[in-house]
């Protein structure tokens, strides 16, 4: 053997062990004492947090009717890495779906996690949930997991109980309790009482395998919160009367609004066209919602809040109740009509002149009212007669016109009363009387809603108050309702100006030349008014409000039906049969009944 | 002077070592299979309590060895090559596949790795070899030798597609660098593993481009005599080919899931779900250990599968996971400590059969050490090998346990020896 040093070597080979050992030492040292990230993947890991989700609140009506209450449906889960081969022309059968769409959809889960569960098919009804279920044990890697969806006993009201939806980004970043795929309220009841109908969501945090399999729950649930389910609402609504309105309207294009005018309560908020509130539920909401947005009738609107119509002659009793306020007119103050004759406004109707205010109203006179107008704007009560329209503007906002009543309506209107600086900046400064001369018969730039019509046969009905129409009754296990629900509302004129008005409207049924009195009721005393409402776009608008028993009303409504022409045509007997429905519970009119189910006004069907 | 080899000159710092590595062991094991149902560590029909009968048999083997004349290894270690020789032929021809390898024997429930023996085998042949008098690995003739006797086993195993038992065999260089080689072999293998990894970085024009530099500063440095810069422009263009030829032996040459692995490691494929799983869970595994650990049995990534292979190639995670930082340092520290224990003891052989086998043995623990653990923090490709003395498995600790008592008995034995 040569000989040669080589034990310098030694430690060569001693040094890169070393290094290597030290190098080891140094990355884990980063690894897990520097660096905390991995606690937190290796938590995502085993950690599943498991959303219990509380049962939606139902809604009630006033009879203590459902509205709105929860079905289970199921959504078909799916956790890829457990998905084992199997005949898929089979499993599309099953679910009814396309061969395309399975791939879409598993690609989809594949693409989100191989090991976390995502939803594959959604809001699988009971029924057939059954079906599915007792197969499912041939394809491994899928299963169900509860859910619930609103259901809707009967096919009304969907406007005033609005629609559940899936919650957006924009939800999500404004409320930080929502998370992907939660429902809300989009719409609606749904919309307003969201936060008392939904509850409080729970957490179970469970343990899971690399397979996703339940391994226990962590530390022993001592960080899980059990759901607290929502809670349940009662409305104002009268399921019957909503249900008798609809029918009557469902051939039409129109609103009807009753209210309860010793409460506010609102009894039926009709739209018409409508739909089945089914038809937003599940998974054919989206779908369905497309054809009802595209459909030409546009049956989405809720025109009982969202409609805006210029009154036409109801708002002649407002008129006339500001100006005998202000002692503008009394009772038997007279006025000339000429007839077609008259300026700046002809008369259309034939009557006696000079008249007094109880026959104007009778006949509906133009010329009349516009003199009340015309006395209220140059007034010696004020210093010119824009001081004057000033108290005029006020008062109409103190009748609930021209402002929302931002109860719980979401998406409610204003209607429009003009301002004074509205003409100011129209007319430069200089404007009169005459100039706004349309405002004395309600037309014109005045806009009213539905919602706003029914209250003010609510204000007169009750000679001079009212309460906030809203549609709630009470909220079960809550026992204060908003202040602003039972707060009473004086308009501040007067209640025995209020009692010529309301003599004036008991004549609409009870005077011999009254325009609705071939609708009386029989056994029932009612005010009403008729209203023929110009429409520049078409033919003219019916309207009529009305409320009864007189003496002590139990409800006032509006009704609109447009292009149907005269307000005693449609409008009228429209509005005795839902007071007949909700006072009697039926109708010994059968004969009118059918015709106004059955007479259609819409052009397009 | 003729001693006995008795019980008290056996090693017993290193035997302590060995004995606390495969207890350690054997928890850990128990603790990355965990199963309520089978609580019992020495519940038979769960690794923990395989691992224990394993272990038992080694320490069997191990005493075995120890009365074994301790000429035996030397006189017998080609017959043992030879024999290892045909059962890694044997098993290309009559072997099972296991995880896509075609290295096992099936007897009855049990599956014996040959590879595992053929390092043993090959320890013992080259010392034998490089033992004689008069070997000289300046000469090509020893070399060519040396290098066939490594070569063998290398491809056998390669053919067997068991990359990572192949790649152990590349440690010998360790050793014959001890007895004498040229370190610029050690050297230029080193470069070439960088320029590899560069390469695979960064586009290959680059990397010549750089090289191009280094050689015009290189010129500006020496002396610029005629040898040397035609010595310099060969180093040059040796090295163009070899950045030029990385790029054909990675598309061509590796296997697509070892392509995956490495470009796994170099951070070019970020395939958490896929190709990189293991390694990100492995290292979620450990980091998430912390300081102290999680505590005994409390390791949710290893008990939860979260981590792959948790009991065999992927153990060092549990350590990390449940011991934290303590522990990983601990382990590391009583690998370095055998290491440099087994270097010592062979540096103090009389016979060059026995320092060169200690050396072997001592290469051979190191690659799986550094290999192993550098796979599961990240720093190494993921290579299938299991950690010596601690990872579940009956063939790698037995064939560990037999090559360490082997020199444990030729440390004995030493000064029987003139």
């Amino acid at each position: 053997m040569i000989k040669r040093n080589l034990s310098g070597r030694k430690a060569v080979i001693l040094f890169i062990f070393s290094t290597i050992a030290l190098i080891f030492i140094i990355k884990l040292f980063f690894l897990q004492v520097v660096d905390h990230s991995y606690k937190l993947s290796s938590q995502n890991n085993v950690l599943r947090y498991i959303t219990q989700y509380p049962s939606r609140g139902k809604i009630l009506d006033r009879q203590g009717k459902l509205l709105v209450y929860n079905e289970a449906a199921f959504d078909l889960l799916v956790i890829p890495q457990q998905v084992k081969a199997f005949d898929t022309n089979k499993f599309c059968q099953l679910l009814a779906i396309e061969k395309a769409d399975f791939n879409a959809r598993l690609s989809k889960a594949r693409n989100y996690s191989r090991y976390r569960p995502s939803v594959f098919l959604e809001q699988i009804s009971k029924e057939d949930y059954g079906y599915i279920a007792e197969k499912l044990y041939h394809f491994p890697g899928f299963y169900f997991q509860a859910r619930t969806l609103r259901h809707y006993p009967q096919p009304i009201a969907a406007h005033v109980l609005g629609d559940v939806g899936e919650v957006n980004q924009r939800n999500i970043d404004q409320d930080p309790y929502y998370k992907s795929g939660d429902y809300f309220g989009k719409s609606g009841i749904e919309r307003f009482y969201e936060k008392e109908l939904r509850g409080s969501k729970g957490l179970k945090i469970v343990m899971v395998d690399v397979y996703n399999r339940e391994k226990g729950s962590f530390q022993e649930g001592r960080y899980d919160t059990m759901p607290i389910a929502g809670k349940d609402l009662v409305l104002g609504l009268d399921a019957d009367l909503q249900a008798y309105g609809e029918a009557l309207m469902q051939n039409r294009t129109g609103s009807i609004v009753a209210i309860e005018p010793s409460s506010g309560e609102i009894l039926s908020l009709i739209t018409s066209p409508s739909f089945d509130p089914n038809l937003l539920v599940g998974r054919v909401r989206g779908q369905n919602y497309k054809a009802l947005q595209q459909d030409s009738l546009k049956p989405l609107i809720n025109r009982a809040i969202s409609g805006s119509y210029p009154p036409g002659s109801t708002f002649k009793m407002i008129n006339a109740l500001t100006a005998l306020n202000i002692g503008a007119i009394n009772e038997h103050t007279e006025f000339t009509c000429q007839g077609k004759l008259s300026r700046p406004i002809k008369c259309t109707h034939d009557h006696k002149s000079p008249l007094a205010l109880l026959e104007a109203m009778e006949n509906s006179c133009n010329p009349y009212f516009w003199n009340t107008f015309r006395n209220i704007l140059y007034s010696s009560k004020f210093k010119d007669h824009k001081e004057a329209y000033d108290y005029w503007f006020e008062t109409m906002h103190k009748f609930g016109l021209g402002v929302a009543f931002n109860t719980d309506i979401p998406f409610e209107l204003t209607g429009n009363i003009p301002s004074r600086a509205y003409f100011d900046k129209l007319y430069r400064g200089s404007w009169n009387a005459l100039t706004v001369r349309s405002l004395s018969i309600g037309q014109g730039e005045i806009l009213v809603t539905p919602l706003q019509l029914a209250n003010l046969a609510v204000i007169i009905g009750n000679k001079g108050f009212y309460y906030k129409p809203h549609l709630l009754k009470s909220i079960v296990g809550d026992a204060n309702l908003p202040e602003t629900y039972i707060q009473k509302i004086e308009t501040g004129v007067s209640s025995e100006h209020f009692e010529i008005v309301k003599q004036s409207m008991l004549d609409v049924f009870e005077g011999d030349h009254g325009t609705a009195r071939y609708y009386k009721i029989e056994g029932i005393l009612a005010g009403g008014k008729t209203g023929t409402v110009q429409n520049p776009h078409g033919d003219d608008h019916s309207m009529f409000i009305a409320f009864a028993p007189y003496d002590n009303p139990k409800i006032a409504l509006a009704v609109v039906v447009e292009n149907a022409g005269y307000g005693s045509a449609w409008a009228a007997p429209i509005a005795t049969l839902m007071i007949e429905r909700y006072l009697k519970g039926e109708s010994n009119r059968p004969a009118l009944e059918k015709r106004m189910i059955e007479t259609s006004h819409n052009k397009a069907l | 002077m003729i001693r006995e080899s008795r019980v008290s000159s056996i090693d017993w710092l290193s035997l302590s070592i060995y004995i606390i590595l495969m207890l350690l062991g054997w928890v850990m094991i128990y603790s990355a299979v965990y199963d309520e149902n089978h609580s019992s560590i020495f519940d038979m029909s769960q690794r923990y309590g395989k691992q224990l009968l394993w272990i038992i048999l080694s320490l069997f083997l191990g005493a075995m060895i120890l009365l074994i004349d301790a000429k035996f290894f030397n006189a017998f270690a080609y017959p043992i090559y030879i024999l290892v020789m045909l059962l890694l032929v044997g098993v290309l021809l009559f072997g099972s596949t296991i995880a896509g390898s075609k290295s096992w024997f099936q007897i009855g429930g049990f599956a014996i790795q040959p590879a595992e023996f053929a390092k043993f085998a090959t320890a013992l042949a080259l010392a034998s070899y490089l033992g004689k008098l008069n070997r000289d690995l300046s000469l090509w003739k020893t070399r060519l030798t040396a290098f066939a006797i490594i070569g063998l086993p290398t491809l056998l195993i390669l053919a067997q597609y068991d990359t990572g038992s192949a790649l152990v065999f590349t440690v010998f260089i360790l050793v014959l660098y001890r007895e004498g080689m040229s370190g610029a072999l050690m050297v230029i293998g080193g470069i070439a593993a960088v320029l590899f990894v560069i390469t695979l970085y960064i586009n290959q024009w680059y990397v010549i481009g750089g090289l191009g530099v280094l050689f015009a500063i290189s010129l500006l440095m020496i002396r610029r005599n005629r040898s040397n810069i035609s010595k310099m422009l060969a180093l040059l263009a040796v090295g163009i080919a070899f950045v030029l030829s990385v790029d054909y032996a990675f598309e061509n040459i590796l296997e697509p899931h070892q392509r995956t692995r490495i470009n796994v490691l170099l951070g070019m494929e970020k395939d958490l779900m896929g190709a990189g799983y293991n390694v990100n869970q492995s290292k979620i595994a450990i980091g998430s250990g912390g300081f102290t650990g999680k505590g005994f049995l409390q390791g949710t990534q290893t008990k939860y599968n979260f981590v792959p292979e948790q009991s065999t190639d992927f153990i060092f995670c549990t350590v990390g996971e449940e011991w934290g930082f303590i522990g990983t340092t601990v382990v590391i520290l009583l690998y370095l400590l055998l290491l440099s224990r087994l270097i010592i003891l062979a540096e103090r052989q009389r016979s060059a059969f026995s320092r060169i086998y200690g050396y072997g043995i001592a290469s051979v623990l190191f690659f799986h050490f550094a290999i192993n653990i550098g796979m599961t923090i990240g720093l190494v490709p993921v290579i299938g090998i299991p950690l010596p003395f601690i990872s579940y498995g009956g063939s790698s600790l037995w064939a560990f346990s037999i090559m360490f008592f082997v020199f444990l008995k030729q440390d004995a034995n030493r000064l029987n020896i003139l």
